[in-house]
């Protein structure tokens, strides 16, 4: 193992000499020689050092594995082949080469997060809805007490040389398993493009393509409920395009099956559901850095149901069949003195989102109050929020946010005889706190005054719990 | 001698300019762009990734990085998992084939150099523990040798127009550096088995080099901030084993290390780290000269 050593004294020692030769006269060759030796002396003596080392950590190693089962997958199959390394495998880094051999090298890399909470809430969470929203997906603030929250399990591997494959598992604390994730993402494609096909969060917003762990509330802000749902994700292709400019600058195009709100199945072919995506960013100095984004999504949805309530105080089920639009605009700023973000930092979020619907509504669609009746619906509505989070000091945060919806306009036109436009601004705002002992384990306290009903004040407490096992995340910006 | 080499690498390097434009790298961190630019000097073209106030592990994929990796020629990471949080999701994300992992625009430094402190066991009770060993190499200027020797070879094998301009300035480095070292190494002896704390265990590769002693770091496990009842312990530690400084690198919190010097009556000593880490560690040259003056000034 230890000939690369002797052959780079050689070395240094072919470059010295022949050049040296005609310039120097003997007096600076002795010099030269004299280093030489010095280096070769050096080395010798390092030499030694390094095997009793070596020795030292040959009877570890035999020590360990004796005790402990290998440590296998811990080789990232992606790594670069090891072609160049200077030192024969006899060194240290041998231990981790023969644990990984074998079936379990290529082992994708696991990763699991844990979650639970606990809430407190002055409202019964049965009876939440978003006054003048028609509502969908998942929404409001959850159960009421201790409850699991979803477990997600990730695994991910490079495929081969042109793919890189992603699945993400959630099992929620109903005992159901979803696919929250699963997609193909290549990594040849001629420069700046990127395709992905399977299912996958949309790209639009900025916390869209957050996992939910990832986010800096327990829940998602207002507007997504609202406009999404919660967060918009379904089945199709996304390509992407980095323009070749040191400013970022990416375009986004995806096309999907849109089956989730506020699109619904529709059992034909072709995408129900497209998007576009605009997207800068950059730095100011080390310490600062930011991202803006434009974006849209369409989405049909065919006899999309929902419960509410009538003039009367009767409930009735209703649907819509028509055309959903909606537009963000988005933009987050974070910043860390000297782009160090280990003691403090600072990261300011916005988020606005508009949403057109034009088609059909139903009135009782199923005929429960013998009064169904269809007629145009169109509607133009908007919400945002703002946010912001601060590291005031290592491991310690503390949060705030403000959520805004605007009822805008709503046209039932001849359904306005059992339906009517209340005008109220649901409104939250929340604070909360967080300590993260580590990278990998975070607990949170957050505190909320929600008013999404009229006359209904939910003041909510939650607490709550994230733990990630396994490979080391992504540092998501 | 030197004289004629630069002169003969400047020649080269002017004439080589009109044939192909500069080759784009992409350092993760400070030293490795020092590196490249003694390797390439006008024939490349390099973009730092991080600052030398930044903690390399702990940066976001920023899309300024996204936009960078995106047309670079050469990405040239420390690997042994120092960027492991971004790396990945940088190179994803730029959509660049020529500097995806396993790809020759895809370098990584530790995979020429013998790592330390490979752990025997993994498990993140111990703190974050890196699988492949400690990733901060580049405190000890025999690892920038042997790392300089097999990027010199990756650049010529990606430029190939250049690839004799490559290897005359890869001798005259290798030359002055081994000078260099031979020099430090010199002066560097009454460092020789000193014994000190540490905040963070980023010295290993330092301390190895010159023979120093770790008596103990200032974190409880590796990347977790001091604690009070740990900091207690190594005081006490410290009394019954005298250590005669405490080291730092410049980006950490200086809060734990002010409070065991002012108790243990000890210097501390703020090490640049990597090339810029202090005023005076302009390149690598003078950044292991800044680092053995620094260390010997604590010892006086």
């Amino acid at each position: 193992m230890f000939k690369p050593l002797y052959w780079l004294t050689a070395l240094t020692a072919a470059f010295a000499v022949p050049l040296t030769a005609h310039a120097a006269d003997s007096k600076e060759l002795a010099e030269i020689r004299e280093q030489i030796k010095q280096i070769k002396e050096s080395y010798e003596a390092r030499i030694q050092a390094l095997e009793a080392r070596l020795k030292e950590w040959e009877n570890k190693a035999q020590a360990i594995e004796s005790k402990a089962p290998p440590a296998d997958s811990t080789i990232n199959p992606t790594s670069e082949p090891r072609k160049e390394a200077a030192v024969e495998p006899a060194s240290p880094t041998a231990a981790r080469g023969a644990a990984s051999t074998g079936i379990a090298a290529f082992n994708p890399a696991v990763s699991l997060v844990l979650q639970g909470r606990y809430a407190n809430l002055s409202q019964d969470p049965d009876r939440f809805g978003i006054s003048g929203f028609i509502p969908g997906g998942a929404t409001g603030p959850g159960k009421r007490g201790f409850s699991l929250s979803e477990t997600e399990f990730t695994m991910s591997a490079n495929v081969d040389d042109k793919f890189f494959g992603q699945a993400t598992f959630s099992v929620t604390p109903e005992n159901t398993i979803a696919v929250e994730e699963a997609y193909a993402l290549t990594s040849a494609l001629p420069p700046g493009l990127t395709l992905k096909a399977g299912r996958f969060f949309s790209g639009i917003g900025y916390q869209n393509e957050q996992h939910q762990h990832a986010w800096d509330f327990i829940d998602a802000p207002l507007a997504y409920q609202a406009f999404l749902g919660g967060q918009f994700g379904n089945d199709g292709v996304q390509l992407k395009w980095l323009a070749p400019t040191d400013l970022f600058v990416e375009l986004g195009a995806e096309v999907g099956s849109g089956e989730n709100f506020p699109g619904t199945a529709r059992n034909r072919n072709g995408a129900n559901s497209g998007a576009l995506i605009l997207r800068l960013g950059g730095d100011i100095g080390y310490s600062t850095s930011w991202l803006v984004g434009l974006s849209g999504l369409q989405t049909h949805a065919d006899n999309r149901e929902y419960a509410t309530t009538d003039l009367f105080g009767n409930g009735v089920t209703n649907s819509f069949t028509g055309k959903s639009r909606v537009g963000v605009a988005d933009f987050v700023f974070k910043y860390a003195p000297n782009g160090n973000p280990l003691v403090t930092n600072f990261k300011l979020q916005g988020e606005y989102f508009t949403r057109r619907e034009s088609g059909d509504l139903t009135f009782d669609a199923n005929g429960l109050l013998g009064l169904t009746h269809a007629d145009a619906y169109g509607s133009r509505q908007s919400g945002w929020y703002l946010q912001s989070v601060y590291q005031f000091m290592p491991y310690w945060r503390v949060g705030l946010r403000y959520d805004h919806l605007n009822p805008g306009t709503v046209s039932y036109a001849s359904n306005a005889a059992f339906l009517d436009n209340p005008g109220f601004a649901p409104h939250r705002a929340s604070l909360m706190f967080d300590w993260s002992p580590s990278e990998f384990s975070r607990m949170r306290l957050q505190f909320a005054r929600s008013q999404t009903l009229p006359d209904l004040t939910d003041n909510q407490m939650f607490l709550q719990y994230i733990m990630t096992l396994g490979a080391h995340g992504a540092h998501k910006f | 001698m030197f004289n004629a080499l630069r002169f003969f690498s400047l020649v080269l390097a002017i004439s080589a300019l009109p044939a192909q434009a500069a080759l784009k790298i992409f350092a993760t961190v400070p030293e490795w762009g020092a590196l490249a630019t003694e390797l390439g000097g006008q024939t490349v073209n390099v973009y730092l990734a991080t600052g030398p106030l930044q903690d390399p592990h702990h940066v976001e994929a920023k899309p300024s990085l996204i936009a960078r990796a995106r047309s670079a020629d050469l990405v040239v990471a420390t690997g042994a998992e120092l960027e492991i949080g971004w790396l990945p999701l940088v190179l994803q994300q730029a959509g660049n084939p020529a500097v995806q992992p396993g790809k020759p625009g895809y370098f990584e430094a530790a995979q020429s150099v013998p790592l330390l402190e490979v752990p025997g066991k993994l498990d993140r009770a111990e703190g974050d523990v890196h699988a492949a060993g400690n990733p901060h190499i580049q405190m000890d200027p025999h690892n920038i040798a042997r790392v300089a020797e097999a990027l010199s070879r990756r650049m010529a094998e990606l430029d190939s127009a250049n690839a004799a301009a490559y290897q005359t300035r890869y001798q005259s480095f290798a030359g002055r550096w081994n000078e260099a070292m031979a020099h430090w190494e010199k002066e560097g002896q009454p460092l020789k088995g000193v014994e000190v704390l540490v905040h963070h265990r980023a010295f290993s590769y330092l301390e190895h080099w010159l023979g120093i002693k770790e008596v103990a770091a200032l974190e409880p496990k590796p990347g977790l901030e001091p604690t009070s009842s740990h900091l207690a312990e190594v005081l006490e530690l410290t009394q019954r084993q005298p250590v005669k400084m405490v080291i730092r690198s410049a980006y950490l919190d200086p809060r734990a290390d002010e409070w065991i010097a002012a108790r243990a009556k000890i210097p501390i000593v703020v090490l640049p780290f990597t090339v810029g880490g202090t005023d005076g560690a302009k390149d690598l040259f003078s950044f292991f000269e800044d680092t053995v003056q620094r260390l010997l000034a604590a010892l006086k």
